[in-house]
């Protein structure tokens, strides 16, 4: 790489378009302030200073979609509450991340066979990116969700479209 | 008051309208034939001696052996003692059943006797179907008069407690079903 060798001034960072994009989006992953059930008290601890989810940049709690990057389904969600998850959910702007925390919103839960109300997963109504186990999870899981979202994010191109062939499915 | 004493009460004082007693266990309870109903709650709220004011559960019961849903309703007496600074006493408290055959279940409000009521016969109405006929807050659609709904969506389809309730198999395009197959299960 000599045509490129001592030629700029001391700290000039040279990268990819794609690594500094992906190092600011995955470092500033702003979530929704929206909890349905039990996990979000466990959300809320990872906010507070014990589990600290500022560590990760994503600690700013947005009060709107239009603000928020990821949207961590927190607990049960209804039928009557899935219109709603489905509405916040086109209202934040791309790009946009799904969370889907504990064993309710993965797939139903203990409400599985018995519960006439609950979603059988929150798959079934917004498109998912990382599932994180638990009833409810650890906090520490939750960060670890949150970390791999991050390694989701630095693998992505601001040349290919996230959405290219589901796109249409995840609209309807 | 004991139990007896208030059974024996209301007895005297309604003596047709009173269907049954039950005094044995821990909840005792008489039986209110459910056209009378509102005339022994008011009774049961006025009167000195009883002063139930408030109404602390309305419990629905589906009894499908014997065809017929009940609504129980959990009455207390809470007073304050004579003098201004005593603490609030609870003389008694007591329970009333009210029985309808489950084909046609029609009982009268009573929250304009207790307030507590309201959100308690809408939720009776929304898991088990028990019309409460002059409710405050009543809609009138297709399946005539009956108070609104108040935990599952306004059109949503059944009673969804009730013992030969049918789930969904699916709400607004969402599956409800599974691959399983177990997401209807009998009771």
């Amino acid at each position: 790489m000599s045509w490129i060798e001592n030629r700029f001034e001391e700290g000039l960072i040279v990268t990819s378009l794609d690594w500094a994009i992906n190092w600011g989006r995955s470092s500033s992953i702003w979530p929704m302030t929206f909890g349905l059930a039990c996990c979000a008290i466990e959300m809320m601890a990872v906010g507070a200073s014990r589990f600290d989810i500022d560590r990760f940049g994503a600690g700013a709690f947005r009060a709107t979609p239009r603000q928020s990057d990821l949207m961590i389904v927190a607990g049960t969600v209804t039928y009557k509450m899935a219109s709603r998850v489905k509405r916040l959910y086109h209202q934040m702007p791309e790009p946009k991340y799904v969370m889907a925390m504990g064993a309710c919103t993965i797939g139903g839960g203990p409400y599985f066979k018995h519960g006439y109300h609950v979603v059988k997963g929150v798959d079934l109504v917004v498109p998912v990116d990382v599932y994180v186990p638990g009833c409810p999870p650890r906090p520490e899981a939750l960060l670890e969700g949150i970390m791999r979202l991050q390694d989701k994010i630095k693998h992505q191109s601001i040349a290919r479209d996230r959405w290219r062939g589901v796109k249409e499915a995840a609209l309807t | 008051m004991t139990a007896e004493a208030i059974v024996n009460l209301l007895k005297t004082r309604f003596p047709e309208v009173i269907r049954g007693a039950s005094l044995e266990g821990c909840h005792p309870h008489v039986v209110v034939d459910a056209s009378h109903w509102p005339a022994v709650a008011r009774f049961l709220r006025d009167e000195p001696q009883l002063g139930f004011n408030l109404l602390r559960c309305i419990s629905g019961v589906d009894c499908l052996e014997d065809r017929e849903l009940a609504a129980v309703y959990d009455l207390y007496s809470a007073r304050r003692g004579a003098t201004p600074d005593a603490n609030w006493i609870a003389p008694h408290e007591f329970a009333v059943t009210v029985r309808v055959p489950r084909d046609a279940p029609r009982i009268p409000s009573v929250a304009d006797v207790w307030p507590a009521a309201d959100w308690h016969e809408r939720e009776a109405y929304d898991l088990l179907g028990i019309v409460f006929e002059n409710h405050p807050d009543s809609i009138d659609d297709v399946d005539g008069p009956h108070p609104r709904r108040i935990l599952c969506p306004d059109d949503w389809a059944g009673h969804p407690l009730r013992k030969d309730y049918e789930f969904p198999l699916e709400y607004h395009g969402i599956p409800a079903v599974t691959e399983y197959g177990q997401t209807r299960p009998q009771h």
